[in-house]
């Protein structure tokens, strides 16, 4: 047991690090941190920079694309990441679908789908909650009902909603539960489609979050076509795509390496703003707590996200475990931006988003947008299946409750 | 021992809940905070006007109704369920406080346009380096013949769009932390010098940049004494804090009704969610946090009028506790409602932006407590 690099980590670290600094855009450089939302092509710039690198779909198997990094390397490539502040890839494609596809999808569909979303030239956004269905995901009523074609093909015809499709605005596909057997067990008669979100009977809806941003979307599905070879793995058999899917979602979300910068910047606010009295923010001892406890719960997740990792390079696939990466990961994101708008003291109050862009600047830089990050960030306990849904999955599955 | 309510105090609530239950719904409330100037007018009219209830808490001698800092908990409370964003609080909490307990030249007359709806004022006092304490003051305010220059700038001054006028505090001596050499002044915005940057703020208001260049006032702006008023301003500033307190529990009460009701109609797993145990705990944890909200609310408006170091400590007490329920109640109210408490469109949302910034009005915990604790363990029995 031991945390050493080794000369070839340290050689990986190198090369991370200065390509990283060669071919990362000046443009998102510059607009990463800002509350502006990233267009379409700023997001997928960088997805097609690392694609032609090879190094857009680390986890994937190596006949797809993927890296066949070591844990380590992984590990190593999402710190320089989060160092450098470059924005993510979006998890839609890369971390969600293809796992589902290159697992249960036929070569066909292999062939068809993985490399658009490796190459970042197809964007896809997941049609999973519904507004009667959240929590209790395998209550969905968005219906497909089998009809054939005008062209004697085979077609599913899908009415319903779907709700908070994040980034649904921008895009191309969505891959979408769906209920073909009605009157099966809700478990049991679930099927999983990849939809073409330019088909007739699509609509989709802006829904505007507390903090002001558009990220997430109702979805209107009106007797959409579907063909039928845009089914992935069996009839009524999408609820294992979905469990399967929910959990590669769920232990991308730790957001570890993101995290410890996020801290990074925490403690470099505290050092510049002041505190009540003479001197800076991190000279109050009930600050300086706060920031200590908080290093303290992320070391001990930063760890416990190390033994996954290694568990799943010895040929695991990441488990129930993973909720537990999800839950205190989710509260320590929360954490980080809660005490961010603390530290910001009066200049936390400011709502700049939506004034011309001449307004300048109210208040010290590293205040800024901190209470809508805030408002923000209170999603992630909500998404992804909530906290409470992660402790009952932990109380069932791995404690056996 | 009472706790109770006078018959003009229920029916001041009673006036107040009736008239916003009509004229302040929540998407008449959206629309105005997003119109050009963010407030309305003829809503501070009528609380003037049609209520009368500007004057609820100034004495009969000067033209009030003889109520006093319970009368202000009573409308702050019903403001707070409202998410009403007009400025009370500055104009008649705190600029009829200031004027209320310093003397100053035209207090009687500035008090008659506060009641009749004419006069509305924001209290500029933090400053960029201040953070929340109030002697932390770089502003100043120089000695010219029988009057005063002001130079300085104040930061994230709540309501200063809206206002008439000004209460600004600043150094006429001393250095930049000393309790003493701080006076405070009322000056009308209009004064020349006076230049404000105005934008909203994350929970609905409107603020101001302000700053000071060489702005000269007479000597009749002057409230209270020169270069003493730090005790001035605490007692005025833990008045706020009472009423911000009261604000909260109106915050509160709908967090955690409108949480309840939520969990009740929303069905997951064939049941109503408010019947999983794990959340009726949480719902039980947000109640309690919310009644000694409410406790801490009646103790500090019931010892506002005791001496300093009692009041203060009390104040500090109370606000410590009212931070902890906006966040743990503002918190749950969202996690309970899921995506739904993320949007805009429902109300659930608004609140809890509401309670996140009386979190770190006027102090935020940390600083509380640390009064609290000089006040309690430090000071000289």
């Amino acid at each position: 047991m031991d945390l050493d690099f080794s000369p070839e980590d340290a050689a990986f670290r190198a090369e991370a690090r200065a390509f990283i600094a060669e071919n990362y855009p000046q443009a998102l450089r510059d607009r990463s941190r800002d509350e502006e939302a990233l267009s379409k092509e700023d997001y997928l710039s960088w997805h097609r920079i690392l694609a032609k690198k090879g190094w857009s779909a680390p986890s994937w198997p190596k006949e797809w694309g993927g890296t066949g990094w070591t844990p380590t390397q992984k590990y190593i490539w999402s710190e320089e990441q989060a160092r450098a502040d470059t924005i993510g890839i979006l998890p839609f494609g890369v971390n969600m679908l293809a796992p589902v596809v290159y697992t249960f999808g036929t070569q066909e569909q292999k062939e068809r789908f993985l490399p658009g979303i490796r190459d970042g030239q197809v964007w896809w956004c997941q049609g999973y909650s519904e507004p009667g269905s959240g929590s209790d995901l395998a209550s969905l009523k968005c219906k497909a009902e089998r009809i054939t074609g005008d062209d004697g093909k085979e077609y599913y015809l899908v009415n319903g909603q779907k709700t908070w499709t994040t980034l649904a605005q921008h895009a191309d596909w969505g891959f979408f539960l769906v209920r073909t057997d009605p009157t099966a067990k809700p478990q049991a008669g679930i099927s999983f489609l990849l939809i073409d979100m330019t088909s007739p009977g699509i609509t989709v809806r802006p829904l505007i979050t507390l903090e002001g941003g558009h990220e997430v979307n109702d979805v209107f599905l009106d007797n959409v076509k579907v063909p039928v070879e845009n089914r992935i793995h069996n009839e009524n058999q999408g609820w294992t795509c979905a469990k399967a899917l929910l959990l590669h979602e769920r232990s991308g979300i730790a957001g570890v390496a993101r995290s410890k910068r996020g801290l990074e910047r925490l403690r470099q606010v505290s050092r510049t703003q002041l505190s009540d009295e003479d001197g800076p923010l991190l000279s109050d001892p009930a600050f300086k707590r706060k920031v200590a406890d908080l290093e303290i719960d992320l070391t001990a997740l930063e760890f416990t996200e190390l033994r996954t990792l290694a568990g799943e390079s010895s040929g695991k696939g990441p488990g129930p475990e993973s909720s537990i990466l999800k839950i205190k990961g989710t509260e320590i994101q929360q954490r980080l931006t809660d005490l961010a708008l603390e530290a910001a003291g009066h200049y936390g109050a400011p709502y700049l988003r939506g004034l011309p862009h001449n307004f300048g600047a109210v208040g010290p830089d590293e205040a800024h947008g901190v209470a809508g990050a805030y408002f923000n960030t209170r999603k992630t306990s909500i998404y992804g299946g909530s906290n409470e849904i992660q402790r009952n999955i932990i109380a069932k599955a791995v404690l056996g409750l | 021992m009472d706790f109770s309510f006078t018959d003009e105090q229920s029916m001041l609530r009673d006036t107040i809940a009736s008239y916003l239950a009509d004229r302040y719904d929540f998407d008449t409330r959206r629309t105005a905070i997003k119109s050009p100037t963010g407030w309305r007018p003829e809503v501070w009219k009528a609380f003037a006007d049609e209520l009368g209830i500007l004057g609820a808490s100034f004495s009969e001698e000067l033209g009030g109704l003889g109520g006093g800092a319970i009368d202000n908990m009573v409308v702050m409370e019903e403001f707070g369920k409202a998410l009403v964003v007009e400025p009370y609080l500055g104009t008649v909490v705190i600029g009829g406080g200031f004027l209320k307990h310093g003397a100053s030249a035209g207090a009687a007359d500035t008090i008659a346009k506060i009641i009749a709806g004419e006069v509305t004022i924001a209290f500029a006092y933090a400053e960029p380096q201040g953070r929340y304490n109030l002697a932390n003051l770089v502003t100043t305010a120089r000695k010219d013949g029988a009057g005063y220059v002001l130079n300085g700038h104040k930061a994230v001054v709540i309501g200063a769009p809206w206002a008439t006028h000004l209460v600004v505090t600043a150094r006429t001596g001393g250095g930049q932390r000393d309790a003493g050499g701080i006076s405070v002044f009322l000056i009308d915005k209009a004064t020349p010098g006076v230049v404000t940057r105005d934008y909203p703020t994350v929970d609905g208001r409107r603020a101001s940049e302000v700053f000071f260049e060489n702005v000269s006032v007479g000597a009749d702006a002057l409230i209270g004494d020169e270069g003493a008023a730090l005790p001035l301003i605490e007692q005025v500033v833990d008045e706020a804090i009472a009423a911000v307190c009261a604000e909260s529990c109106g915050v509160l009460r709908k967090l955690h009704e409108g949480t309840l009701d939520y969990t009740k109609q929303r069905k997951q797993f064939g049941v109503p969610i408010a019947s999983f145990q794990v959340l009726q705990h949480r719902m039980v944890d947000m109640f309690i946090q919310l009644e000694q909200a409410i406790s801490m609310t009646y103790m500090a408006h019931i010892k506002l009028s005791e001496p300093a170091a009692d009041r203060a400590k009390a104040i500090s007490a109370a606000k410590v506790q009212i931070g902890r329920a906006c966040k743990f109640v503002g918190q749950n109210a969202i996690q309970l409602h899921g995506g739904m408490g993320m949007t805009d469109e429902m109300a659930i949302g608004h609140y809890f932006k509401r309670a996140t910034m009386i979190e770190g009005e006027f102090g935020s915990v940390d600083h509380h407590l640390r009064r609290y604790e000089t006040l309690s363990f430090d000071a000289a029995a």
